[in-house]
């Protein structure tokens, strides 16, 4: 059944609030009034215990007016009482007034159709502090003689959208996680940890006892590790791991604004990945997480990236759009210093399970996940970070030894790059990185460069 | 706003806990940035809201609410304790709080100019377009300058008996100047790459001379595009004070977070390679090396009046003449090595669950100088600047990237040297240290965007830093 914001007495509460805001604008500025409206939760644990547990209410309005002579600001607050609105409208209209005239600026969005979008359920919206609990402990409960850590979080809201221009707009959505390690004691040094997660709109997917069990698996064989020579490696890297590489393309490569400043590597109609590369940012797939409409209230749609490798498109605001001489892509995270963000990235599964995948290498490492990559380089996509929860050694197609964590040191680019990509896994996920959440399989590359090792 | 936490507090006892805190903050922040002499964004944002933690048996529960009304400040008392009920589902061993004197105070930093209430927008604006400008006409394609300032109100209200409000004023700003090659950009940040930050008013913004750096900063940009590669060595490496705060913050900051000593902190920001038996033996670097955790220094930004657990700020020595003496505590954390709490408890937001964070870890200055560490180089690199940053979840193994280097040949600097990168594992680093510039270059490094948590939670650490030499040192790491 179709959601309708009329229906909807928290959307209707939005609407009627952003329309109190543009009544206090009262015509001096174009603006744009968002309101969001739910309840965020995360009960963490840590050695086997809950000890950090958290819930609480969230709300935001945030205003964006554009002055003629003048220039843009944007304004947030918490405080939605008529106070703290006029606060946030005079404030706003007041920064704009005295900032330098902006002949750059785009303007707002029109209206436009929007797609049918989603991503919400009731139960994961309305989760309990001891239904979380009850997870962890399903979770806990698969580690017997491990410790665990990790989180499970709920949160929902309600969010509308209203401009001077017309757009009328509302969405709701869900997001439910589980994400957590065991760690198995070793015979000498630090335990080892293995890592396991599930990311979805619906509470009722988060199986703890499913995924403590792959973590706890990974831990047990994970334990006395050994040491291996950096260098290159064939590479097998799950999901969480390609989750990882794929934050530095999306936020400095695919992003329109720093492909027509210069600072991108993305050269369209290139081939500048494997042929096995198809990546695209698509909000209105039933498998995402995110909105209909961007943060300027433009209509989302699936915007091709890479196609056969060939790189093929970026995404935009309307800042970057304007200046590239196109249309907006809906792209937009709030924020015109930044430019667009692929915020609900798709790169493409193929039919290999994970098991198949390693039984190609001859000779080269599993990697469960990489941890704390850092970028050198935006235009090379060169970047660095460690093996984490999980590296295992695959000789002639079977896994025959843990491995202590290594550094690598490589670029995303090259490592995806024509003739690189080996095998794609049929076990495409929703997975988090730093830059939100992503839809990915496990990868089989030729090569992948390992810089250093524990011993430095 | 005491008669709210005290209200939150109330409900929480009232609802089965056997402690409760109550937290009130109103949080007034900008952001505003420039490129190419275009303010490209501004927001002005208002934050307020209550977060209530109570402590049942052994387990916490939080609750927050942005709603400043008697009745929702009961209702996430209330809620707080219902939390804490539920994580007693999967419990863990008693609970004891460290012991902290009751406490009715009121906590200010000090400024001179007021950067949000005593100048207007227009000078704030003007400035970053006017360094924008200066950079992008010594001939870099972009140009970039930003500020960040917040004024923040707190009230803090314990079932020990504490109330205490604090106001709290920070800001900082950054310009950056960005040269792009065929294959490559280069980019040259001033004062640094996270810029400078502290708990001071806009004076700050005006002694760090923004315009007077701004042709430097483009003309270092363009010249590192031609500069060779950083060769691939063993040598001598000099680092300054920007680079060693990052270089303190990562590896010694973080590593000594008695959270993540203690596990806490396992599944996401890490834990640590520091052994809590080991704390008073344990080499952690050269005799050169003495770090403290001072949350008293006036003007830095880790320092404050009392901490979100109504610990007032306090000096803690961390390693002393090289031997590891000190961690970053807090109440929960603190009785399980034995220890009083450190007062380094704070949370970025009403929102958000207090937890143990830097305050201003730094290194103590010694008796050496930049000049004479160069002048005492026979061959090696001095480096600075941070352009990125990688360490292992245990905070041992750490490859860290500067802007700029320069090779150090016969007691002089040389050639400029760009992509310097140089490796290293954390105490076998330290323990090379052999020179550390004094008090004259000593800087209180500000760094506003230290990640950590679940959710994540930004800090705001300080890291009083000097120039220091350390040796066989491998760099020019590809």
């Amino acid at each position: 059944m179709t959601w309708d914001a009329a229906g909807d007495p928290t959307a209707q509460a939005g609407l009627d609030l952003c329309d109190r805001v543009l009544d206090l604008v009262g015509g001096r500025a174009e603006a744009l009034v968002t309101h969001s409206r739910g309840r965020s939760a995360l009960t963490r644990f840590a050695n086997s215990r809950i000890h950090q547990n958290m819930d609480g209410d969230v709300e935001q309005v945030r205003l964006r007016v554009g002055v003629s002579g003048g220039g843009s600001a944007q304004a947030t607050t918490t405080r939605v009482d008529d106070d703290g609105l006029t606060r946030l409208v005079e404030g706003a209209l007041a920064a704009a007034r005295l900032l330098p005239d902006d002949p750059s600026s785009p303007g707002l969005a029109g209206v436009a159709p929007l797609p049918v979008v989603d991503h919400f359920d009731a139960p994961t919206a309305d989760t309990t502090p001891d239904s979380r609990a009850d997870i962890v402990a399903d979770f806990v409960d698969t580690g017997a003689g491990l410790e665990s850590a990790g989180y499970c979080s709920t949160s929902g809201e309600v969010h509308v959208l209203v401009t001077t221009t017309g757009v009328r707009a509302a969405s709701r959505s869900t997001m439910a996680q589980l994400d957590a390690i065991h760690r198995a004691p070793a015979t000498d040094g630090p335990p080892t940890d293995g890592y396991g997660q599930t990311t979805s709109a619906r509470v009722a997917d988060l199986d703890g006892r499913r995924v403590g069990e792959v973590a706890a698996h990974k831990a047990v064989t994970g334990t006395d590790p050994i040491s291996l020579s950096p260098g290159n490696y064939e590479v097998v890297l799950e999901a969480r791991a390609v989750a990882s590489l794929l934050l530095f393309p999306a936020w400095l490569g695919f992003n329109g604004k720093a492909a027509a400043e210069g600072t991108s590597f993305v050269h369209l109609g290139e081939q500048q990945f494997d042929e096995r590369i198809d990546l695209w940012d698509d909000a209105t797939d039933p498998r995402a997480l995110g909105r209909a409409y961007d943060a300027e209230g433009t209509a989302k749609r699936r915007v091709d990236l890479v196609r056969s490798g060939v790189t093929v498109g970026v995404v935009h605001d309307r800042r970057s759009a304007a200046l590239a001489g196109v249309e907006s892509t809906g792209s937009s995270v709030g924020s015109e210093a930044f430019g667009g963000y692929p915020g609900d990235l798709f790169l493409a599964g193929g039919d290999v399970p994970l098991e198949a995948l390693i039984g190609n290498v001859l000779r080269g490492l599993l990697i469960t996940d990489f941890w704390y990559t850092r970028i050198l380089d935006p235009k090379t996509q060169v970047i660095t970070g460690l093996t984490r929860n999980g590296l295992f050694l695959v000789e002639r197609g079977e896994v025959v030894a843990p491995v202590q964590n290594l550094r690598f040191t490589q670029s995303v680019v090259a490592g995806l790059g024509p003739g690189r990509v080996l095998g794609l896994g049929d076990d495409a996920q929703l997975v988090s990185n730093e830059g939100g959440v992503v839809h990915v399989p496990s990868l089989h590359l030729a090569s992948w460069s390992f810089t250093g090792n524990a011993q430095g | 706003m005491f008669d709210l936490a005290t209200a939150a507090v109330e409900a929480a006892l009232a609802a089965g806990a056997s402690y409760a805190d109550a937290r009130i903050m109103v949080v007034r922040y900008e952001s505003m940035s420039a490129k190419n002499s275009v303010i490209e964004g501004l927001t002005q944002t208002e934050t307020a809201g209550v977060g209530v933690r109570a402590l049942i048996g052994s387990s916490w529960g939080f609750d927050s609410t942005p709603e400043l009304t008697a009745t929702a400040a009961r209702r996430a008392g209330e809620r707080a304790a219902t939390v804490a009920r539920a994580s007693a589902r999967v419990p863990g061993p008693p609970l004891e709080l460290a012991p902290t004197p009751v406490v009715h105070a009121s906590w200010s930093n000090d400024w001179e100019v007021h950067p949000l209430d005593d100048i207007g927008i227009s000078e704030r604006s003007d400035l970053l377009v006017n360094v924008t400008a200066a950079i992008a006409g010594a001939g870099v394609p972009l140009a970039q300058a930003s500020h960040q300032i917040w004024d923040t109100d707190k009230w803090f209200v314990s079932s020990d008996g504490s109330r205490i409000d604090q106001h709290i004023v920070e800001c900082g700003a950054v310009i950056d100047a960005t040269a792009i090659g065929d294959g490559e950009t280069q980019r040259r940040s001033y004062p640094g790459v996270r810029g400078q930050f502290g708990t001071r008013g806009w004076e700050l913004v005006r002694e760090l001379d923004l315009l007077g750096n701004a042709p430097r900063i483009a003309e270092e940009a363009q010249a590192l595009l031609r500069a060779p590669q950083c060769p691939e060595a063993t040598t001598t490496l000099i680092l300054g004070s920007e680079q060693m705060a990052l270089q303190i913050h990562e590896s010694v900051g973080h590593a000594i977070e008695l959270d993540r000593i203690l596990g806490w902190e396992a599944a996401f920001a890490g834990t640590s390679w520091l052994d809590p038996a080991q704390l008073g033996s344990l080499r952690y670097g050269s005799d050169l090396m003495n770090i403290t955790a001072d949350a008293t220094l006036p003007g830095a930004l880790g320092s404050f009046g009392f901490d979100d657990e109504g610990v007032p700020a306090q000096a803690v020595d961390i390693v002393k003449n090289g031997t590891w003496v000190g961690v970053l505590s807090g109440r929960d954390s603190a009785p399980l090595v034995g220890m009083s709490s450190g007062g380094m408890v704070r949370a970025d937001g009403a929102a958000s669950l207090p937890m143990v964070r830097m305050t201003n870890v730094g290194l103590l200055p010694g008796d050496s100088s930049l000049a004479e560490m160069i002048a005492a180089t026979e061959e090696g690199i001095y480096m600075d600047t941070n352009r990125s940053w990688s360490i292992d979840d245990k905070r041992l193994n750490f490859q860290f990237g500067c802007e700029i280097a320069w090779e150090v040949k016969n007691g002089e600097l040389g050639q400029m040297l760009r992509n310097p990168t140089y490796t290293g594992i954390g105490p076998r680093f330290w323990a090379s240290m052999d020179m550390v510039a004094g008090a004259d270059e000593w800087v209180f490094w500000g760094t506003a965007n230290c990640g950590k948590g679940q959710p994540m939670q930004i800090g705001h650490t300080g890291h009083p830093s000097v120039p220091a030499r350390f040796t066989n040192v491998r760099v020019g790491v590809r």
